[in-house]
């Protein structure tokens, strides 16, 4: 009689405790956000910039609005354009550009400055995404070929994912009220077209493609150019590489 | 669209200073989300206080067990409401019960919200009042023998051995409930404390910072509310009970302000990038709030009355109505404080860029579900829904007493 | 269900009947609810296929050639040549399955080619930049540059045209006398094939020193500042400190 009393208490107890440990495993961070070495064949999209050949013409802004329906007011952008101004004395300031702006043009040099240039910036389609992370919902997701979408059937709107990112690239769309941001054009890129903003920016500095092929113009990019991410710090592990990254650009 | 809204982000626009991503013209979690830390706040302090009679078995505070109990379940059922109005799609909340993602510390939350209310808080109003309520039931006619009969599950055993399982539940009951009032609002602090994006948010000190003031918010809060109903309802106030539980509150405002202030030396000591930007901003936008509010009125001035009380106590003995004036002032600021540190935490948080170079601001709508209308109305609601309590479950009314509470006269 | 309360005391008895409710209706709910509601997995897998289907705008770089095609021949020889078509045209996929029903815009103002070219520090060295109010004013930009095609009218004797930043700045710089041509040689093909064809540079600090060292006798450099070329600058060469389209020294 003990002993089947010994047993089962034993056998019980094994199992709770299994049970907590499991549980504690299963609140880190899952496994499925980092990726190791994905199975070969498998598209993982990734993403260049060559932040020496932007001009700052805005083309990009303008597509992806027009392209993924975005609203057309100043506060949403899927993607943007950063220009940085550091100037002899050691100032940077940074504003973000409109486009068809009808600025003055500008006639003389400005004596003032050291560097300047332009940043193209949109969501980093990070391979260890915390945005992915504290979603309560599992609205937000990674594909299998790496992009973290937002399913807005499911969407509450809690905006915690916004809070999440570090880059500034969700928001939350005033129309839906669901969390919006840019998608690499999941539905272009699927059909073997390149997204909006790489269609139509002129001076090829968004480049775009499958990190995982052995040559194309991504792989080109990565080969050539010292990579930088942004903010590397937060390992996030983002998939937009640029190329020439001043170390002023957050 | 909601042109409106767009009007209030266009007069955003002229009062950002330096650059924000833009995106981040808008802050997302406004009142509402600094209504809710401060609620759950005060559920776990008044928890806490309760289990002080039950497991460290301090006498004096008696009176203030039941009332910190039903102050407990009054603010803990408003809690999630301040939530869900916040959501896009508030008809959509119940996602989080059917497919929660274990990594979010948001999903996990509402598991350990449903263990903290059904398990421990239920439990323990239910055990504490069950005798009383088969007592009540006795001696009523009509609506409320029908309440009480129902709500005491239809149970009429007072015998030795059903009692007697009360007692040791209520024990073991408390025991597991002052941790699981920790990991209640630990939890909260979690949820900003886990953002490494946010540099004012991450930090190891957040979770227990939170807990802490939530520990002095709702200590104070029960002895406000002590002090205030029990002449209402006819009672007298037992000044050895609020003195004790002042001295609880007085031990628990020094924790909470070292610990900000270690939280506030460690910045500024390691400096680390964003310094610059949060100097800005406390300095500027957070001035009022968390200067003025937060530390002098929240802080240091209650801890300074209350200070006073005790030097003098040796010296001088303070008249009771002087005291009383000086720790119903000392919890009333601590109230105003602690709302202010939620909003310099929540607010705060959103009002630097993440790439640390600007400022924007938030505005306050008066009306609408983000509106200070509405936050109001939230925040009076646990109220209400006390007095409610307090009429079915009247805490100095009791038919079978846990110990004779010192010095709590009914009249009537 | 008597068992029950003769075994556990009253109050435990009366829980333990509540939580075995609410269990049997937690549990009939789940069941209750449909799959989809349910599992994640078929939440993500629905929310890709509706992405993927949603309607394109822009055609792609290969949709116009199908049929402008000698257009698009034209283009692929000229500067234009990295520009897709709707980077100018605007999104063109209604035009690509209806073409008579709509068509693309064609902009013909004075503003459009500028949010590109007009000139701007922040642009890269070398991109070819105008001031919009002085280049040709009240005149379409097509009317000299085909959009296609769109080398200047006339080979442009000035570097400035490409090299604005630079000129501008040595506008106002004490260089603002010399020529591009002092210092840099720039065969004719420069301008014609300009990334493939580079102008010279100096190569030794003897070149600077034709009027800056001590003993320089170019008449021009009469009024240059003077310094001893053993000795100024230690090992380096002079623009290693010295920017030469601002040479200046003073802030």
């Amino acid at each position: 009689m003990n002993g089947r009393r010994t047993f089962l208490r034993g056998f019980f107890s094994v199992l709770l405790s299994g049970g907590a440990i499991g549980g504690i495993l299963k609140i880190l961070p899952s496994k499925a956000d980092a990726r190791e070495a994905p199975p070969k064949g498998q598209k993982w999209y990734g993403f260049g910039v060559s932040v020496d050949k932007c001009i700052g013409c805005a083309r990009c802004m303008e597509a992806c609005k027009s392209e993924n329906n975005v609203p057309r007011e100043p506060f949403f952008y899927r993607t943007w354009v950063e220009r940085y101004i550091t100037r002899k004395n050691g100032t940077t300031t940074v504003k973000a550009i409109e486009p068809n702006a009808e600025a003055l043009p500008e006639t003389t040099s400005d004596k003032s400055i050291l560097r300047s240039f332009f940043v193209p910036k949109l969501c980093n389609q990070c391979a260890s995404p915390p945005c992915v992370q504290v979603c309560p919902v599992g609205a937000t997701f990674q594909t299998k070929d790496g992009v973290v979408l937002v399913n807005e059937r499911t969407c509450i709107g809690c905006r915690y994912c916004i809070q999440a990112c570090p880059y500034g690239a969700r928001y939350l769309h005033p129309a839906t009220h669901t969390a919006d941001k840019c998608t690499f054009c999941y539905h272009r890129i699927s059909r073997g077209l390149l997204p909006a903003c790489v269609e139509v920016c002129p001076t090829q500095a968004r480049i775009f493609g499958d990190l995982n092929a052995a040559a194309s113009p991504m792989s080109r990019f990565l080969r050539m150019n010292k990579i930088h991410v942004l903010k590397p710090g937060l390992n996030t592990e983002p998939k937009v590489y640029y190329a020439n990254l001043d170390g002023e650009v957050r | 669209m909601n042109p409106e809204f767009i009007h209030s982000l266009q007069d955003l626009l002229p009062q950002i200073q330096g650059y924000i991503y833009p995106n981040e013209i808008e802050i997302h979690w406004g009142l509402l989300i600094v209504v809710y830390p401060y609620i759950t706040g005060v559920v776990a302090g008044a928890f806490i206080l309760a289990s002080l009679v039950k497991v460290f078995n301090v006498r004096e505070v008696q009176p203030l067990y039941r009332l910190s109990l039903l102050t407990a379940l009054a603010y803990l059922l408003v809690a999630p409401m301040a939530l869900v109005a916040h959501l896009g799609h508030p008809e959509r909340f119940y996602e989080i019960l059917l497919t929660p993602q274990t990594s979010s510390a948001m999903a996990m939350f509402g598991f350990v919200y449903a263990w903290y209310l059904m398990a421990v808080l239920l439990l323990e109003v239910w055990f504490v009042h069950r005798t009383d309520m088969i007592g009540w039931a006795e001696q009523e006619k009509g609506v409320m023998r029908f309440i009480h009969r129902t709500l005491a599950l239809y149970s009429r055993d007072t015998g030795e051995r059903a009692v007697a399982f009360d007692h040791k539940a209520l024990k073991a009951i408390t025991i597991v409930g002052i941790p699981s009032a920790f990991l209640l609002h630990g939890y909260v602090g979690f949820i900003f404390g886990s953002i490494k994006a946010n540099p004012w948010w991450s930090s190891v000190l957040i979770p227990i910072v939170f807990l802490f003031s939530a520990i002095v918010s709702g200590v104070a809060l029960v002895i406000l509310l002590y002090m205030v109903l029990t002449p209402l309802t006819g009672g007298k106030i037992s000044m050895r009970c609020v003195d004790k539980a002042i001295d609880f509150l007085f031990y628990a405002v020094i924790v909470d302000f070292s610990l900000e202030l270690v939280d506030f030396i460690h910045r500024v000591y390691q400096s680390e990038e964003e310094i610059k930007i949060l100097s800005e901003m406390v300095m500027s936008k957070l001035f009022a709030s968390l200067i003025i509010i937060q530390v002098l009125l929240g802080m240091l001035i209650p801890l300074l009355l209350i200070s006073l009380t005790k030097i003098f106590k040796k010296r001088v003995s303070l008249n009771e109505d002087l005291r009383k004036m000086i720790y119903f002032i000392s919890v009333i600021l601590i109230q105003f404080g602690i709302f202010a540190t939620r909003w310099n935490v929540v607010i705060g948080g959103q009002m630097f860029s993440k790439s640390f170079r600007g400022l924007t601001t938030y505005k306050m709508e008066f009306g609408g579900i983000e509106g200070l209308l509405f936050a109001i109305l939230l925040l009076a609601l646990p109220i209400i829904i006390l007095a409610v309590l307090m009429k079915v479950l009247p805490p100095w009314k009791e038919v079978h007493g846990e110990g004779a509470s010192e010095g709590v006269e009914v009249a009537g | 269900m008597g068992k029950l309360f003769e075994k556990f005391p009253d109050p435990l008895a009366r829980l333990i009947v509540v939580v075995l409710a609410l269990f049997v209706v937690g549990v009939t709910v789940v069941v209750l609810i449909p799959k989809p509601m349910k599992a994640v997995e078929m939440q993500w897998a629905d929310a890709v296929k509706r992405e993927e289907a949603r309607p394109v705008k822009y055609a792609g770089f290969h949709a116009c050639a199908e049929c402008h095609d000698k257009l698009y021949e034209t283009k692929k020889k000229g500067y234009h040549r990295d520009l897709s078509c709707e980077t100018c045209h605007g999104p063109a996929k209604a035009h690509t399955e209806d073409p008579g029903k709509t068509k693309p815009v064609i902009p013909v103002e004075r503003t459009f080619c500028p949010q590109c070219h007009a000139y701007n520090p922040s642009r890269p060295r070398g991109f070819p930049q105008i001031n919009p109010v002085a280049h040709n004013p009240l005149k379409p930009c097509a009317s000299c540059h085909n959009p296609h095609d769109p080398k200047p009218p006339t080979t442009p004797k000035e570097c400035s045209a490409c090299h604005g930043e630079i000129a501008r700045m040595k506008a106002v710089s004490h260089h603002v006398q010399l020529e591009c041509t002092t210092c840099h040689e720039a065969p004719q093909q420069h301008k014609v094939s300009p990334r493939a064809i580079k102008p010279t540079k100096p190569q030794t600090r003897e070149f600077c020193g034709k009027c800056h060292a001590k003993d320089a006798k170019d008449k021009l450099a009469k009024n240059a500042p003077k310094i001893d070329l053993a000795e100024h600058g230690e090992k380096y060469v002079c623009w290693q400190c010295h920017y030469p389209h601002s040479p200046e020294v003073e802030q």
